[in-house]
């Protein structure tokens, strides 16, 4: 089964990858662009099965940093 | 007195930690190998070395901070063992959860490389025993992912406890109070800086102010 583990930084921390994301977009003259954050996603292919305990456990050991992170884990529907 | 490096897959500082750890305590540091489950026998200081360890996959220090290794790092540490993570290092030790907070991307998002002005903190650690709490030194940074974050609570904790070590006296990177470097461990016997004491540790470096720390090391530990 494929799962999408999805990484955000939390709110408040500071993101420079996405200010300057937005700065080219203003520049591109794309109009009433915000804040813009960057996250990633993380595609995991897993037995048939797995328990989403068993994905929460991955999320919290390794795959997202709790400190400045927050993750969501979308599961097949 | 017997030391160790470790290294791992990217590491590129190590020799250079371990040059600095040789001119200071007279012995070559044994280099372990990230895939090792133990330090050797009578190691009294580990250096957590500066590089790319991993390709700075996933997060800057993220994979490294998962190998066996770390594992007898954080014994060693828990136990009072002096530990000093240099710029990767220091991601490391906070990936691993040896140090609190996260080294982020640098706020102007460029790449910094070159020496920095910094004041010593008031912190109480072996690695800091031949300089004084305010002191202004210089040492050479080279990172991208430098910028310190903890939340404000953390911070608060980290000055209340005089667990800041370095703090930048110049715009570098975008830190959080300008924290360059804290400790922790039970006696502040772990160390994370961003800047590099190894690069400025002989007078072939034109400043030696980073040699004090592996002096000061020896001195505390001996």
């Amino acid at each position: 089964m494929r799962v999408d583990v999805h990484v955000t930084l939390k709110p408040g921390v500071l993101d420079p990858q996405g200010r300057a994301i937005g700065h080219a977009l203003g520049a591109l003259g794309f109009d009433g662009v915000g804040e813009v954050r960057v996250g990633k996603v993380i595609r995991l292919e897993l037995a048939d099965g797995t328990p989403p305990d068993r994905v929460d456990e991955m999320c919290r050991a390794l795959l997202a940093n709790t400190v400045i992170e927050n993750y969501r884990v979308e599961l097949p529907a | 007195m017997r030391t160790a490096v470790i290294v791992f897959p990217g590491s590129n500082c190590d020799r250079d930690v371990g040059v600095a750890l040789e001119r200071a305590t007279g012995r070559r540091p044994d280099m372990v190998w990230h895939t090792d489950t133990d330090l050797p026998d009578g190691t009294a200081a580990v250096a957590v070395p500066g590089g790319f360890s991993y390709g700075d996959y996933l997060r800057s220090g993220a994979v490294a901070a998962r190998s066996p290794v770390m594992r007898a790092v954080a014994d060693a540490a828990a136990r009072g063992l002096p530990v000093l993570g240099v710029c990767n290092g220091f991601q490391v030790l906070t990936e691993a959860g040896l140090l609190p907070g996260a080294l982020m991307r640098n706020r102007g998002l460029n790449y910094v490389c070159r020496p920095v002005a910094l004041t010593v903190g008031d912190a109480r650690s072996p690695f800091l025993s031949a300089y004084r709490a305010g002191e202004a030194v210089t040492v050479p940074v080279a990172h991208n992912d430098g910028s310190y974050y903890a939340d404000d609570e953390m911070l608060d904790r980290l000055e209340g406890e005089g667990r800041v070590a370095f703090r930048y006296a110049e715009p570098v990177n975008g830190s959080a109070r300008s924290i360059a470097g804290i400790v922790g461990g039970p006696h502040g016997n772990v160390l994370g800086m961003m800047p590099h004491p190894e690069r400025a540790a002989e007078p072939a470096h034109g400043n030696t102010d980073g040699a004090r720390l592996f002096q000061g090391l020896l001195a505390a530990i001996a």
